[in-house]
Protein backbone atom coordinates (compact mmCIF):
# COMPACT_ATOMS: atom_id res chain seq x y z
CA UNK A 1 0.00 0.00 0.00
CA UNK A 2 1.34 3.35 -1.02
CA UNK A 3 0.01 6.94 0.25
CA UNK A 4 0.42 9.94 -1.54
CA UNK A 5 1.83 13.38 0.31
CA UNK A 6 0.14 16.27 0.78
CA UNK A 7 1.13 19.88 -0.52
CA UNK A 8 0.65 22.46 2.27
CA UNK A 9 1.51 26.01 2.00
CA UNK A 10 4.12 27.23 4.76
CA UNK A 11 1.38 29.12 6.80
CA UNK A 12 -2.18 27.37 6.18
CA UNK A 13 -5.46 28.50 8.12
CA UNK A 14 -6.53 25.82 10.61
CA UNK A 15 -8.40 25.40 13.51
CA UNK A 16 -7.13 23.16 16.57
CA UNK A 17 -8.72 19.97 15.82
CA UNK A 18 -7.68 20.30 12.09
CA UNK A 19 -4.03 21.24 12.72
CA UNK A 20 -4.20 17.92 15.27
CA UNK A 21 -5.45 15.72 12.67
CA UNK A 22 -2.37 17.21 9.80
CA UNK A 23 -0.10 16.18 12.65
CA UNK A 24 -1.92 12.69 12.91
CA UNK A 25 -1.41 12.12 8.92
CA UNK A 26 2.06 13.31 8.93
CA UNK A 27 3.03 11.19 11.76
CA UNK A 28 1.55 8.21 9.48
CA UNK A 29 -0.62 6.87 12.35
CA UNK A 30 -1.11 2.90 12.00
CA UNK A 31 -4.19 2.57 13.68
CA UNK A 32 -6.73 4.91 14.74
CA UNK A 33 -9.59 3.51 17.28
CA UNK A 34 -12.30 6.16 17.81
CA UNK A 35 -15.83 7.11 19.07
CA UNK A 36 -16.22 10.52 18.06
CA UNK A 37 -17.30 13.48 20.63
CA UNK A 38 -17.63 17.02 20.48
CA UNK A 39 -15.72 18.82 20.44
CA UNK A 40 -12.94 16.79 19.09
CA UNK A 41 -14.94 15.25 16.68
CA UNK A 42 -13.11 16.64 13.62
CA UNK A 43 -9.75 15.18 15.05
CA UNK A 44 -10.67 11.23 14.40
CA UNK A 45 -12.54 12.26 11.21
CA UNK A 46 -9.70 14.04 9.85
CA UNK A 47 -7.48 11.00 9.83
CA UNK A 48 -10.30 8.85 8.45
CA UNK A 49 -10.77 11.39 5.48
CA UNK A 50 -7.43 11.17 5.03
CA UNK A 51 -6.91 7.71 4.93
CA UNK A 52 -10.05 7.54 2.78
CA UNK A 53 -8.38 9.42 0.19
CA UNK A 54 -4.83 7.14 0.24
CA UNK A 55 -2.71 10.36 2.05
CA UNK A 56 -2.21 8.11 4.98
CA UNK A 57 -1.75 4.36 5.41
CA UNK A 58 -2.82 2.68 8.53
CA UNK A 59 -6.45 1.30 10.02
CA UNK A 60 -9.03 3.29 11.47
CA UNK A 61 -11.44 0.98 13.73
CA UNK A 62 -15.12 2.41 14.57
CA UNK A 63 -16.43 1.59 18.00
CA UNK A 64 -19.64 1.35 19.91
CA UNK A 65 -17.77 3.37 22.88
CA UNK A 66 -14.76 5.19 23.36
CA UNK A 67 -14.19 2.47 26.48
CA UNK A 68 -13.66 0.17 23.72
CA UNK A 69 -11.63 2.80 21.28
CA UNK A 70 -9.13 3.25 23.98
CA UNK A 71 -9.20 -0.53 24.27
CA UNK A 72 -8.40 -0.79 20.60
CA UNK A 73 -5.72 1.40 20.84
CA UNK A 74 -4.16 -0.87 23.32
CA UNK A 75 -4.47 -3.77 21.30
CA UNK A 76 -3.21 -2.27 18.27
CA UNK A 77 -0.16 -0.74 20.01
CA UNK A 78 1.09 -3.95 22.20
CA UNK A 79 0.55 -5.66 18.91
CA UNK A 80 3.25 -2.79 17.26
CA UNK A 81 1.75 -0.28 15.55
CA UNK A 82 1.59 3.90 16.00
CA UNK A 83 -1.52 4.68 17.52
CA UNK A 84 -3.70 7.61 18.57
CA UNK A 85 -7.14 8.94 18.92
CA UNK A 86 -9.00 11.77 20.06
CA UNK A 87 -12.19 12.22 22.62
CA UNK A 88 -13.34 15.18 25.12
CA UNK A 89 -15.52 15.14 28.52
CA UNK A 90 -17.68 12.49 28.75
CA UNK A 91 -16.02 10.29 26.47
CA UNK A 92 -12.80 10.91 28.51
CA UNK A 93 -14.60 9.33 31.43
CA UNK A 94 -15.73 6.94 30.32
CA UNK A 95 -11.89 6.35 28.92
CA UNK A 96 -10.34 6.20 32.10
CA UNK A 97 -10.39 2.61 33.02
CA UNK A 98 -8.15 2.36 30.20
CA UNK A 99 -6.03 4.73 30.40
CA UNK A 100 -4.23 2.61 33.64
CA UNK A 101 -4.51 0.09 31.42
CA UNK A 102 -2.03 2.22 28.48
CA UNK A 103 -0.21 3.46 30.90
CA UNK A 104 0.97 0.46 32.92
CA UNK A 105 1.19 -1.71 29.94
CA UNK A 106 3.66 1.00 28.92
CA UNK A 107 2.12 1.59 25.23
CA UNK A 108 2.78 4.45 23.62
CA UNK A 109 -0.92 6.28 22.12
CA UNK A 110 -0.94 9.54 21.51
CA UNK A 111 -4.97 10.88 22.84
CA UNK A 112 -5.41 14.66 21.76
CA UNK A 113 -7.76 15.42 24.66
CA UNK A 114 -9.93 18.65 23.04
CA UNK A 115 -10.96 20.00 26.56
CA UNK A 116 -14.29 20.07 27.64
CA UNK A 117 -17.00 20.36 30.51
CA UNK A 118 -18.18 17.18 32.22
CA UNK A 119 -21.34 16.93 33.19
CA UNK A 120 -24.26 17.51 35.06
CA UNK A 121 -25.12 20.02 33.84
CA UNK A 122 -24.50 18.81 30.96
CA UNK A 123 -21.75 21.31 28.94
CA UNK A 124 -20.10 21.00 25.45
CA UNK A 125 -17.88 23.97 25.92
CA UNK A 126 -14.15 24.03 27.18
CA UNK A 127 -12.98 23.77 30.58
CA UNK A 128 -10.38 21.33 31.59
CA UNK A 129 -12.23 18.95 34.14
CA UNK A 130 -11.31 16.17 32.04
CA UNK A 131 -7.87 17.12 31.53
CA UNK A 132 -7.85 16.85 35.86
CA UNK A 133 -9.55 13.45 35.11
CA UNK A 134 -6.61 12.10 34.20
CA UNK A 135 -3.70 13.84 35.76
CA UNK A 136 -3.10 10.64 38.25
CA UNK A 137 -3.53 8.18 35.27
CA UNK A 138 0.48 7.66 34.34
CA UNK A 139 0.10 9.29 31.09
CA UNK A 140 2.43 12.45 29.69
CA UNK A 141 0.10 15.62 29.81
CA UNK A 142 1.10 18.33 27.24
CA UNK A 143 -1.07 21.11 27.21
CA UNK A 144 -1.88 23.27 23.54
CA UNK A 145 -2.59 26.89 24.12
CA UNK A 146 -3.16 27.51 20.16
CA UNK A 147 -3.84 25.54 16.95
CA UNK A 148 -0.26 25.94 16.23
CA UNK A 149 0.82 24.04 19.52
CA UNK A 150 -2.05 21.34 18.81
CA UNK A 151 -0.15 20.73 16.09
CA UNK A 152 3.56 21.06 16.94
CA UNK A 153 2.63 18.99 20.48
CA UNK A 154 1.66 16.29 18.53
CA UNK A 155 4.94 15.35 16.78
CA UNK A 156 6.67 16.01 19.74
CA UNK A 157 4.03 13.95 21.79
CA UNK A 158 4.78 10.83 19.78
CA UNK A 159 8.86 11.56 19.47
CA UNK A 160 8.90 10.84 23.56
CA UNK A 161 5.73 8.77 24.38
CA UNK A 162 7.73 6.10 21.33
CA UNK A 163 10.87 6.46 23.40
CA UNK A 164 12.25 3.07 24.09
CA UNK A 165 13.00 4.40 27.62
CA UNK A 166 10.11 5.99 28.20
CA UNK A 167 7.07 3.80 26.35
CA UNK A 168 4.14 6.04 27.97
CA UNK A 169 1.42 7.00 26.12
CA UNK A 170 0.74 11.25 25.72
CA UNK A 171 -1.96 13.20 25.95
CA UNK A 172 -1.98 16.49 23.84
CA UNK A 173 -5.02 18.86 24.96
CA UNK A 174 -6.48 21.89 23.80
CA UNK A 175 -9.09 24.00 24.67
CA UNK A 176 -12.99 22.79 23.65
CA UNK A 177 -13.79 25.46 21.12
CA UNK A 178 -11.65 28.52 22.18
CA UNK A 179 -8.53 26.28 20.58
CA UNK A 180 -10.23 23.39 18.78
CA UNK A 181 -12.46 25.29 16.54
CA UNK A 182 -10.61 28.84 16.46
CA UNK A 183 -9.19 29.10 12.93
CA UNK A 184 -5.56 30.76 13.22
CA UNK A 185 -2.65 30.66 10.93
CA UNK A 186 -0.45 27.25 11.63
CA UNK A 187 3.07 26.99 10.13
CA UNK A 188 3.57 23.38 8.88
CA UNK A 189 6.86 21.58 8.16
CA UNK A 190 6.48 19.41 4.69
CA UNK A 191 5.03 15.86 5.28
CA UNK A 192 8.91 14.74 5.10
CA UNK A 193 9.84 16.65 7.60
CA UNK A 194 7.32 15.92 10.10
CA UNK A 195 7.73 12.41 9.30
CA UNK A 196 11.59 12.58 9.79
CA UNK A 197 10.95 14.24 13.03
CA UNK A 198 8.54 11.84 14.73
CA UNK A 199 10.63 9.43 12.67
CA UNK A 200 9.41 5.42 11.82
CA UNK A 201 7.60 3.31 15.09
CA UNK A 202 10.21 1.30 16.44
CA UNK A 203 8.50 -1.91 17.99
CA UNK A 204 9.19 -2.82 21.46
CA UNK A 205 7.89 -6.33 23.22
CA UNK A 206 5.18 -6.54 20.09
CA UNK A 207 2.49 -9.12 19.65
CA UNK A 208 3.18 -9.32 16.35
CA UNK A 209 7.13 -10.71 16.67
CA UNK A 210 6.13 -13.79 16.63
CA UNK A 211 9.63 -15.20 17.42
CA UNK A 212 9.47 -13.87 20.84
CA UNK A 213 5.68 -14.53 22.17
CA UNK A 214 4.58 -12.19 25.00
CA UNK A 215 1.39 -11.83 27.57
CA UNK A 216 0.75 -8.20 27.73
CA UNK A 217 -1.97 -7.24 30.61
CA UNK A 218 -0.90 -9.27 33.10
CA UNK A 219 -2.50 -9.86 36.70
CA UNK A 220 -0.25 -8.88 39.80
CA UNK A 221 -1.77 -9.41 42.78
CA UNK A 222 0.12 -7.52 46.28
CA UNK A 223 3.88 -9.62 45.44
CA UNK A 224 4.37 -7.38 42.15
CA UNK A 225 1.91 -4.43 41.63
CA UNK A 226 3.90 -2.29 44.23
CA UNK A 227 7.16 -3.16 41.59
CA UNK A 228 5.17 -2.52 38.87
CA UNK A 229 3.61 0.94 39.57
CA UNK A 230 6.39 2.01 41.27
CA UNK A 231 8.70 1.82 38.52
CA UNK A 232 6.14 3.60 36.40
CA UNK A 233 6.14 6.27 38.52
CA UNK A 234 9.94 6.16 38.66
CA UNK A 235 10.07 6.27 34.81
CA UNK A 236 7.64 9.48 34.93
CA UNK A 237 9.76 10.97 37.52
CA UNK A 238 12.91 10.61 36.11
CA UNK A 239 13.04 9.77 32.34
CA UNK A 240 10.31 11.55 30.97
CA UNK A 241 11.78 15.42 31.21
CA UNK A 242 14.67 15.09 29.94
CA UNK A 243 13.36 13.28 26.22
CA UNK A 244 10.52 16.09 26.64
CA UNK A 245 13.52 18.95 26.64
CA UNK A 246 15.40 16.90 24.09
CA UNK A 247 12.39 17.13 21.57
CA UNK A 248 11.88 20.60 22.18
CA UNK A 249 15.62 21.39 21.70
CA UNK A 250 15.62 19.49 18.30
CA UNK A 251 11.75 20.70 17.39
CA UNK A 252 13.40 24.08 17.82
CA UNK A 253 16.20 23.53 15.63
CA UNK A 254 13.91 22.30 12.92
CA UNK A 255 11.31 24.54 13.00
CA UNK A 256 12.15 27.54 15.22
CA UNK A 257 9.53 27.37 17.14
CA UNK A 258 10.36 26.89 20.98
CA UNK A 259 8.78 25.31 23.52
CA UNK A 260 9.68 24.73 27.40
CA UNK A 261 8.48 22.60 30.23
CA UNK A 262 7.25 25.80 31.72
CA UNK A 263 6.74 28.88 30.01
CA UNK A 264 7.19 32.14 31.35
CA UNK A 265 6.86 35.29 30.24
CA UNK A 266 7.66 38.78 31.52
CA UNK A 267 8.85 36.48 34.61
CA UNK A 268 12.29 38.44 35.07
CA UNK A 269 11.30 40.59 37.12
CA UNK A 270 7.62 39.66 37.62
CA UNK A 271 6.88 40.51 41.19
CA UNK A 272 2.86 39.30 40.93
CA UNK A 273 2.11 36.15 38.52
CA UNK A 274 -0.40 34.14 36.91
CA UNK A 275 -0.37 30.77 36.70
CA UNK A 276 -2.36 28.93 34.56
CA UNK A 277 -3.12 26.77 31.18
CA UNK A 278 -4.25 26.61 28.22
CA UNK A 279 -6.28 29.49 26.12
CA UNK A 280 -5.80 31.95 29.09
CA UNK A 281 -2.28 31.72 29.01
CA UNK A 282 -1.98 34.34 26.15
CA UNK A 283 -4.95 36.22 27.41
CA UNK A 284 -2.99 36.49 30.15
CA UNK A 285 -0.06 37.62 28.88
CA UNK A 286 -1.61 40.58 27.11
CA UNK A 287 -3.46 41.97 30.39
CA UNK A 288 0.13 41.10 32.08
CA UNK A 289 1.92 43.72 29.65
CA UNK A 290 -0.83 46.40 30.05
CA UNK A 291 -0.25 45.76 33.82
CA UNK A 292 3.55 46.71 33.08
CA UNK A 293 2.37 49.85 31.27
CA UNK A 294 0.75 50.83 34.68
CA UNK A 295 3.77 50.24 36.76
CA UNK A 296 3.15 46.60 38.02
CA UNK A 297 5.32 44.03 37.36
CA UNK A 298 3.32 41.15 36.04
CA UNK A 299 4.04 38.11 34.67
CA UNK A 300 2.57 34.75 33.37
CA UNK A 301 3.36 31.13 34.18
CA UNK A 302 1.78 28.94 31.31
CA UNK A 303 2.29 24.77 32.38
CA UNK A 304 2.92 23.02 29.07
CA UNK A 305 3.91 19.51 30.51
CA UNK A 306 1.22 18.86 33.25
CA UNK A 307 2.20 15.58 34.26
CA UNK A 308 4.92 14.72 34.83
CA UNK A 309 4.19 18.13 37.16
CA UNK A 310 7.42 20.34 36.13
CA UNK A 311 7.71 20.54 40.56
CA UNK A 312 11.73 21.96 39.97
CA UNK A 313 10.94 24.32 36.94
CA UNK A 314 8.08 25.52 38.51
CA UNK A 315 10.05 26.71 41.47
CA UNK A 316 12.98 27.94 39.60
CA UNK A 317 10.52 30.04 37.32
CA UNK A 318 8.92 30.79 40.69
CA UNK A 319 12.08 32.55 42.10
CA UNK A 320 12.09 36.24 43.48
CA UNK A 321 8.27 35.96 42.61
CA UNK A 322 6.36 37.96 45.34
CA UNK A 323 2.58 36.88 44.69
CA UNK A 324 1.36 34.10 42.95
CA UNK A 325 -2.26 33.34 41.60
CA UNK A 326 -3.23 29.96 40.40
CA UNK A 327 -6.12 29.78 38.16
CA UNK A 328 -7.95 26.44 38.04
CA UNK A 329 -9.92 25.94 35.36
CA UNK A 330 -11.88 22.60 36.90
CA UNK A 331 -14.33 22.59 40.07
CA UNK A 332 -12.22 21.07 42.53
CA UNK A 333 -15.62 20.14 44.67
CA UNK A 334 -14.69 20.53 48.13
CA UNK A 335 -10.82 21.43 47.92
CA UNK A 336 -8.15 23.75 47.14
CA UNK A 337 -7.72 23.95 42.93
CA UNK A 338 -5.13 20.85 41.96
CA UNK A 339 -2.81 24.20 40.70
CA UNK A 340 -2.82 25.77 43.78
CA UNK A 341 -2.36 22.51 45.76
CA UNK A 342 0.48 21.73 43.32
CA UNK A 343 2.70 24.76 43.37
CA UNK A 344 1.98 25.06 47.47
CA UNK A 345 3.62 21.70 47.55
CA UNK A 346 6.23 23.14 45.23
CA UNK A 347 7.10 26.12 46.99
CA UNK A 348 6.42 25.26 50.91
CA UNK A 349 9.97 24.07 51.19
CA UNK A 350 11.49 27.06 49.31
CA UNK A 351 13.18 30.29 51.21
CA UNK A 352 10.65 32.84 49.51
CA UNK A 353 7.68 31.19 49.95
CA UNK A 354 5.26 33.86 47.97
CA UNK A 355 2.18 34.61 48.66
CA UNK A 356 -0.50 32.61 47.01
CA UNK A 357 -3.93 32.83 46.06
CA UNK A 358 -6.39 30.29 44.17
CA UNK A 359 -8.79 31.17 41.66
CA UNK A 360 -11.87 28.91 40.20
CA UNK A 361 -12.40 30.20 36.48
CA UNK A 362 -14.28 29.53 33.09
CA UNK A 363 -16.13 26.72 34.33
CA UNK A 364 -18.70 25.03 31.46
CA UNK A 365 -16.56 27.83 28.77
CA UNK A 366 -17.57 30.62 30.61
CA UNK A 367 -15.20 33.78 29.14
CA UNK A 368 -12.06 35.03 31.23
CA UNK A 369 -12.30 38.62 30.89
CA UNK A 370 -9.19 40.67 30.54
CA UNK A 371 -11.01 43.17 33.03
CA UNK A 372 -11.25 40.11 35.15
CA UNK A 373 -7.41 39.71 34.72
CA UNK A 374 -6.85 43.33 35.49
CA UNK A 375 -8.83 43.05 39.05
CA UNK A 376 -7.07 39.79 39.29
CA UNK A 377 -3.66 41.40 39.10
CA UNK A 378 -4.41 44.31 41.53
CA UNK A 379 -5.82 42.34 44.09
CA UNK A 380 -1.82 40.09 43.81
CA UNK A 381 -0.49 43.83 43.99
CA UNK A 382 -2.40 44.55 47.08
CA UNK A 383 -1.31 41.20 48.48
CA UNK A 384 2.36 42.50 47.98
CA UNK A 385 1.68 45.83 49.86
CA UNK A 386 0.23 44.38 52.37
CA UNK A 387 2.87 41.90 52.91
CA UNK A 388 -0.20 39.16 53.27
CA UNK A 389 -2.90 37.35 51.28
CA UNK A 390 -5.71 40.08 52.01
CA UNK A 391 -8.49 37.82 50.17
CA UNK A 392 -9.72 34.47 51.02
CA UNK A 393 -7.13 31.43 49.42
CA UNK A 394 -10.25 30.09 47.26
CA UNK A 395 -12.63 32.62 45.02
CA UNK A 396 -14.45 31.85 42.21
CA UNK A 397 -14.01 34.69 39.00
CA UNK A 398 -16.84 34.89 36.64
CA UNK A 399 -19.64 33.07 38.58
CA UNK A 400 -22.57 35.19 39.14
CA UNK A 401 -24.56 35.75 42.63
CA UNK A 402 -22.95 36.67 46.09
CA UNK A 403 -19.47 36.68 45.95
CA UNK A 404 -17.86 33.28 46.75
CA UNK A 405 -14.42 32.64 48.59
CA UNK A 406 -13.31 30.14 51.03
CA UNK A 407 -10.51 28.92 53.53
CA UNK B 1 9.67 -16.65 40.10
CA UNK B 2 12.22 -14.80 41.89
CA UNK B 3 10.91 -11.85 43.92
CA UNK B 4 13.07 -9.44 42.18
CA UNK B 5 12.94 -5.49 42.78
CA UNK B 6 10.92 -2.56 40.48
CA UNK B 7 14.52 -2.07 38.30
CA UNK B 8 14.90 -5.75 38.00
CA UNK B 9 11.99 -6.80 35.35
CA UNK B 10 11.00 -5.71 32.04
CA UNK B 11 8.53 -2.60 31.88
CA UNK B 12 5.11 -3.32 31.29
CA UNK B 13 2.29 -5.70 32.72
CA UNK B 14 3.97 -7.93 30.05
CA UNK B 15 5.10 -11.15 30.48
CA UNK B 16 7.55 -13.56 28.06
CA UNK B 17 6.46 -17.20 27.17
CA UNK B 18 9.64 -18.45 26.50
CA UNK B 19 13.19 -17.79 27.13
CA UNK B 20 15.59 -16.56 23.91
CA UNK B 21 13.57 -17.10 20.65
CA UNK B 22 10.97 -19.38 19.66
CA UNK B 23 10.86 -21.02 16.58
CA UNK B 24 8.79 -23.52 15.46
CA UNK B 25 7.65 -23.77 18.89
CA UNK B 26 4.03 -25.73 17.61
CA UNK B 27 5.65 -28.32 16.26
CA UNK B 28 8.05 -28.96 19.44
CA UNK B 29 6.40 -30.96 22.68
CA UNK B 30 5.89 -28.95 25.35
CA UNK B 31 8.82 -30.77 27.37
CA UNK B 32 11.25 -29.36 24.47
CA UNK B 33 10.13 -26.19 24.70
CA UNK B 34 12.47 -23.33 26.44
CA UNK B 35 9.30 -21.81 28.78
CA UNK B 36 10.21 -19.23 30.75
CA UNK B 37 9.97 -18.99 34.61
CA UNK B 38 6.75 -16.49 33.92
CA UNK B 39 5.08 -18.85 31.87
CA UNK B 40 2.29 -21.29 33.63
CA UNK B 41 3.78 -24.27 32.38
CA UNK B 42 6.84 -23.90 35.19
CA UNK B 43 4.24 -22.98 37.62
CA UNK B 44 2.69 -25.76 39.84
CA UNK B 45 -1.40 -25.70 40.64
CA UNK B 46 -1.60 -29.34 41.89
CA UNK B 47 -2.44 -28.16 45.54
CA UNK B 48 -5.82 -26.47 43.85
CA UNK B 49 -6.81 -30.21 43.47
CA UNK B 50 -8.85 -32.35 46.05
CA UNK B 51 -9.81 -35.04 44.08
CA UNK B 52 -7.44 -36.63 41.19
CA UNK B 53 -8.22 -38.41 38.05
CA UNK B 54 -5.77 -41.91 38.04
CA UNK B 55 -5.38 -43.65 34.49
CA UNK B 56 -5.55 -47.12 34.18
CA UNK B 57 -4.33 -48.01 30.13
CA UNK B 58 -5.72 -51.82 30.96
CA UNK B 59 -9.17 -50.44 29.37
CA UNK B 60 -8.19 -47.38 27.49
CA UNK B 61 -9.25 -47.11 23.38
CA UNK B 62 -7.15 -44.59 22.85
CA UNK B 63 -10.05 -42.36 21.48
CA UNK B 64 -8.68 -39.02 22.83
CA UNK B 65 -12.03 -37.68 24.46
CA UNK B 66 -9.77 -36.81 27.35
CA UNK B 67 -7.60 -35.14 25.35
CA UNK B 68 -9.98 -33.29 23.18
CA UNK B 69 -12.23 -31.99 26.58
CA UNK B 70 -9.55 -31.31 28.94
CA UNK B 71 -10.20 -27.61 29.49
CA UNK B 72 -6.07 -27.47 30.63
CA UNK B 73 -4.14 -29.47 28.25
CA UNK B 74 -3.49 -31.66 31.32
CA UNK B 75 -4.18 -34.96 29.48
CA UNK B 76 -0.32 -35.80 27.87
CA UNK B 77 -0.97 -37.85 24.43
CA UNK B 78 1.65 -39.14 22.20
CA UNK B 79 1.10 -40.25 18.85
CA UNK B 80 -2.57 -39.98 19.58
CA UNK B 81 -1.82 -42.60 22.41
CA UNK B 82 -3.01 -41.74 26.00
CA UNK B 83 0.17 -41.54 28.15
CA UNK B 84 -0.91 -40.20 31.50
CA UNK B 85 -2.47 -36.98 33.17
CA UNK B 86 -0.23 -34.00 33.93
CA UNK B 87 -0.35 -33.83 37.42
CA UNK B 88 1.22 -30.22 38.37
CA UNK B 89 -1.73 -28.84 36.30
CA UNK B 90 -4.64 -31.22 36.61
CA UNK B 91 -7.06 -29.02 38.70
CA UNK B 92 -9.13 -32.53 39.21
CA UNK B 93 -12.41 -31.15 37.15
CA UNK B 94 -13.38 -34.62 36.49
CA UNK B 95 -14.40 -33.55 32.75
CA UNK B 96 -11.76 -36.50 31.49
CA UNK B 97 -14.22 -39.03 33.97
CA UNK B 98 -17.14 -37.65 32.69
CA UNK B 99 -16.43 -38.09 28.67
CA UNK B 100 -14.72 -41.44 28.92
CA UNK B 101 -16.52 -43.88 27.15
CA UNK B 102 -14.76 -47.35 28.27
CA UNK B 103 -16.32 -49.80 30.23
CA UNK B 104 -15.05 -49.71 33.00
CA UNK B 105 -13.83 -46.34 32.64
CA UNK B 106 -10.22 -46.06 31.94
CA UNK B 107 -9.89 -42.68 34.15
CA UNK B 108 -11.74 -42.59 37.72
CA UNK B 109 -11.64 -39.58 40.39
CA UNK B 110 -9.78 -40.40 43.96
CA UNK B 111 -9.26 -38.47 46.53
CA UNK B 112 -6.32 -36.70 46.30
CA UNK B 113 -3.90 -38.46 49.10
CA UNK B 114 -5.14 -42.45 47.69
CA UNK B 115 -2.67 -44.50 47.05
CA UNK B 116 -2.27 -45.04 42.97
CA UNK B 117 -1.32 -48.86 42.88
CA UNK B 118 -3.84 -49.78 45.61
CA UNK B 119 -6.31 -47.89 43.11
CA UNK B 120 -5.52 -49.60 40.48
CA UNK B 121 -5.45 -53.32 41.82
CA UNK B 122 -8.74 -52.68 42.79
CA UNK B 123 -10.02 -50.96 39.69
CA UNK B 124 -14.06 -51.71 39.26
CA UNK B 125 -15.10 -54.51 37.26
CA UNK B 126 -17.21 -54.70 33.80
CA UNK B 127 -20.49 -53.15 34.43
CA UNK B 128 -22.37 -55.89 32.83
CA UNK B 129 -26.08 -54.09 33.28
CA UNK B 130 -27.63 -56.31 35.32
CA UNK B 131 -30.09 -55.13 37.82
Amino acid sequence: MAFDKMELGDIEVWDGNFAAAQALRQSQVDVVAAYPITPSTPIVEGYAKFLADGYVEGEFVMVESEHAAMSGCIGASAAGGRVATATSSQGFALMVETLYQASGMRLPIVLNVVNRALAAPLNVNGDHSDMYLGRDSGWIQFDAYSPQEAYDLNFIAFRVSEDHDVRLPAMVHQDGFMTSHTAQGVKTMSDDTAYGFVGDFKPMNDMLDFEHPVTHGVQTEEDWHFEHKARQHNDLMTKVFPKVQAAFDDFEKLTGRKYNIVESYDMDDADVTVLCMGTSVETAREVAKEMRAKGIKAGVIGIRVFRPFPFEQLKAALKGVKAIATLDRSSPNGTPGALFNEIAGALYNTDDRALLSGYIYGLGGRDLTKAQLVDLYTELQANVDAGKVTTQLQQFIGVRGPKLAFL
Amino acid sequence: MQNNGWDEFEIGAMLRSFDGVATDIALKQPEDRNYSSSNSFTASVADWRIEKPLFNKDYCIDCQFCWIYCPDMSIIARDKKMVGVDMDHCKGCGICVEVCPTNPKSLLMFPEQADEETELAGWPEKDKGEK
